[in-house]
């Protein structure tokens, strides 16, 4: 910071070794340095929030993902008569719908190529922080909605940024984007069909007929909700998927998941 | 404020500027460690689901 108004007459160092004379300490230029230093410690912590602990808990989310798919997927292999050959995909029937879990439990994990062939997130029971800004889990079930592949709503909460940001490109998804949900029993495909954008207080989203709360469903529908805009919390973002299929573990996962498991079982 | 700090660290300049990026280091290895998480438990300002918090 220069001084203004006052030319500068002469080199302010004459020779070497002469001090240069202190300005006096003054209550306001001390309270100038302690704002400035609270500006940087607040940048600080906006950097570190949304990009510094953004990764790092990205990452143990999806390492934590990655154990569960693999653990179930062993499960299932120990489990199976290795005589007997695997199932080849077929009509599989109306799915297995699992029974409502625990709160706080974890008991499937999303893929969404759209996001990365990388992206995998455990889905919890409960939309609270413990469920959404763990670094274990990460995605949250709303526990009153119904579960995959189940006629009705499956609705799931993540955040957009931060704590992981597990929703943070469902803006990019298009007309038909699989979503794949993994479960214990097997793999449930939705395909996105629509966003929408609604006030934070627009439960209806999360109804069995999304939208219009007193209707009895017929459908099996997916819902992601998010924040929106980006960076903020005005607005919510919802994602809508239709249920099309399902195939329990030992059927192996779909031909489009196929590779993100493979290369997840990996490390 | 500054200006005092800059006076109580000896030796000579690389060593006062070495000194502090030493303590800065350290500075914000503390924030990241224990302030930031606790700050961020106070400011939940990420709000993601709807029907309230």
């Amino acid at each position: 910071m220069t001084e203004t108004g006052e030319p500068t007459a002469e080199p302010v160092r004459g020779r070497r070794g002469q001090r240069r004379p202190r300005p006096p300490v003054t209550v306001l230029g001390v309270l100038g340095e302690v704002l400035i230093t609270a500006g940087v410690l607040v940048l600080l912590f906006i950097g570190w929030q949304l990009w510094w602990n953004d990764t790092y808990v990205a990452g143990e989310q999806s390492k934590a993902a990655a154990d569960l798919s693999n653990g179930w997927i062993a499960e299932e292999l120990k489990a199976r008569d290795p005589k007997e050959p695997a199932q080849t995909p077929a009509d599989f029937g109306d799915p297995v719908v699992a029974e409502a879990p625990g709160a706080g439990k974890a008991f499937a994990v999303l893929y969404v190529p759209r996001f990365g062939a990388e992206y995998h997130r455990t889905i919890a029971e409960g939309v609270g922080v413990s469920v959404l800004n763990s670094t274990r889990l990460g995605i949250g079930h709303y526990p009153d909605t119904q579960m995959p592949g189940e006629v009705g709503n499956f609705a799931v909460a993540a955040h957009r940024s931060a704590y992981g940001g597990g929703m943070h490109l469902i803006n990019e998804l298009r007309l038909g984007d699989a979503v794949y949900v993994q479960t214990a029993d097997g793999y449930f495909t939705y395909r996105f069909r629509d966003l929408e954008y609604v006030a934070p207080t627009a439960v209806a989203v999360l109804a069995p007929v999304p939208g219009v709360p007193d209707r009895a469903a017929t459908d099996a529908i997916l819902t992601l909700t998010s924040c929106n805009p980006l960076y903020s919390t005005a607005e919510r973002i919802i994602a809508y998927g239709v249920f099309e299929s399902w195939q329990p573990t030992s059927a192996g996962p779909p031909a489009e998941l196929a590779p993100i498991i493979a290369a997840q079982a990996k490390g | 404020m500054y200006a005092a700090l800059w006076q109580i660290l000896p030796g000579p300049v690389w060593l006062r500027i070495l000194i502090l990026l030493v303590l800065l280091a350290g500075l914000l290895l503390a924030l990241s460690t224990w302030v930031f998480p606790w700050v961020e438990e106070i400011v939940n300002n990420q709000e993601a689901t709807v029907g309230g918090p």
